[in-house]
């Protein structure tokens, strides 16, 4: 089987990956109040670099998903078909993910949870319905 | 400045699939073509901009297409917006014409993905793709899917878009794909990326375009037969990327199309034909809301009613567009924009007197928007 596509660490994201690897969804908070994903070492609201990592309750709601019914990707070639979503998480950053449930129950802005889930011992932020 | 800058002549190449072409030598075809439909000299050019090509990135590309063009411009860059670098060149060369920075001005774009790589549409999308998050249409996937979920239009209302810019580019002799498509068709195709049907989704092609730009006092004195006037343009960049933006069924479309129609001193009802950018189905119906030619939401209804088809009151993409005349992204548009004013369209307006243009790039990051006139 091929190997998945993991990320790659770089000493920005690494604090994001290992949080994830304890079992906690991270993101990022300025001074300011302005809250984000992915990690970048600027803030976009006040351009200011004074921010911390902050433990996310893994609350959600569903924006928007897409279902693949053909891979771009070895890894993938058995999980077709599968979503990919777009989840806005209650403190206000978002992410793409997978929705652990099958298409028929996605619906608009539905509540969803984190589910931390490992590809080849990598933990990844996944959710499920709430 | 409205109509002060004209669209002297336009020029392209076969649209489809060019083997043995690379992309510099494509753009010096359609520029070639360009300048010899202004039926003026390679030698009153002093400025080239091109969209960088979207399947390969090279240093210094303005450069080297400005070498194979046999020119040492006063002003020239390869530049990159996506779909939208096209008409934000235009742009830029009526501003630096205006601004006495270049008299005359090549704007072109080529690329050659269909026998070179289309690697790039297919790419994974940064970290994501561990979560399998990948390729363009699955960008745009997103925002149509979003769509349905906030206003529940049926599927036809895509087809609608499909079937129209299909019928065109059957008409058209110059189309990649000249196979009309029926609604029936567009339902039963296979899924690409759903709510992604094969048929919502541009083609694949090689080929170039040109357009030749000057003021009009210029194009008098150089003879231009049937200089074009640019009444108006304007720009708007969404910036985010589809998973961090706000709103995801509404773009920065909507300044640029504000810009341009101030410019122009025109609205949305004066507009008698539509070059509407359409990578993905999903993009015209956006397009037509954030423009104002109906209301959040309404572009299903507008759409369904006939409106956008040849013969409609907003007949769009008369040329075949991004889903059949040729997936290259952008130009061609502006060149079937100058056709309609001219009254030389393979699905003429009758009369049109005012045509629009819209570009955008990346997944709807970028807009631009250009107004044509008699
Ligand atoms: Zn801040």
């Amino acid at each position: 089987m091929a190997d998945h596509p993991l990320p790659e660490l770089t000493p920005l994201s690494e604090p994001y990956w290992k949080a994830l690897d304890q079992g906690h969804l991270v993101f990022q908070r300025c001074t300011c109040g302005h809250a984000w994903l992915p990690p970048r070492l600027q803030c976009t609201a006040c351009l200011g670099d004074d921010w911390r990592w902050e433990r996310a309750s893994g609350r959600g709601r569903l924006v928007s998903w897409v279902i693949y019914h053909t891979a771009y990707h070895e890894a993938f070639r058995s999980r077709v078909p599968y979503n990919v979503a777009i989840v806005a998480l209650d403190e206000g950053p978002r992410l793409i993910t997978n929705i652990l449930a099958p298409a028929s129950a996605l619906a608009r802005d539905m509540p969803v949870t984190l589910a931390i889930k490992r590809e080849q011992g990598f933990a990844l932020a996944r959710f499920r319905p709430a | 400045m409205r109509g002060n800058i004209v669209i002297a002549g336009i020029g392209h190449t076969a649209f489809g699939k060019l083997p043995g072409r690379d992309t510099v030598s494509l753009n010096v075809e359609a520029c070639r073509k360009a300048l010899a439909d202004a039926g003026v000299p390679k030698d009153a050019v002093d400025a080239v901009f091109v969209k960088t090509p979207t399947s390969s990135r090279e240093l210094m590309y303005g450069q080297k297409l400005a070498e194979a063009l046999g020119l040492q411009p006063r002003m020239g860059c390869a530049f990159d917006q996506g779909g939208a670098a096209n008409v934000t060149g235009i742009m830029l060369a009526a501003l630096a014409i205006e601004a006495g920075q270049c008299e005359v001005a090549l704007v072109c774009y080529a690329d050659n993905p269909r026998t070179g790589s289309r690697a790039v549409y297919a790419r994974p999308r940064g970290d994501d793709a561990a979560y399998g998050w990948f390729s363009t249409a699955a960008g745009y996937a997103m925002l149509h899917q979003r769509y349905l979920l906030d206003y529940a239009p049926l599927p036809e209302a895509f087809g609608h878009v499909a079937v129209a810019c299909r019928a065109n580019g059957a008409a058209n002799p110059n189309a990649q794909l000249k196979l009309p498509l029926s609604m029936e068709q567009y339902l039963a195709a296979p899924w690409v990326v759903e709510p992604l049907r094969r048929d919502d989704c541009c083609l694949v092609s090689d080929g170039g375009a040109a357009i030749v730009v000057m003021s009009a006092r210029r194009a008098r004195e150089l003879g231009v037969r049937q200089p074009v006037p640019i009444l108006g343009f304007g720009q708007g960049q969404t910036s985010w990327e589809v998973v961090q933006r706000p709103e995801l069924t509404s773009t920065m479309a909507a300044t640029a199309a504000r810009t341009a129609f101030a410019m122009a001193g025109l609205a949305p009802k004066d507009v008698d034909v539509a070059q509407i950018y359409d990578c993905f189905t999903i993009t015209v119906l956006m397009t037509l809301e954030d423009y104002g030619f109906c209301k959040p939401g309404h572009a299903a209804g507008f759409v369904a009613e006939g409106r956008i088809a040849a013969g409609g009151d907003l007949p769009i993409n008369t040329s075949g567009g991004l889903l059949s005349e040729t997936g290259m992204p952008g130009l061609q548009l502006v060149l079937e924009g100058v056709r309609q004013i001219r009254g030389t369209s393979t699905m003429q307006k009758k009369g049109a007197k005012v045509a629009l243009v819209s570009n955008q790039g990346g997944t709807m990051h970028t807009h631009a928007t250009l107004l044509l006139g008699a």
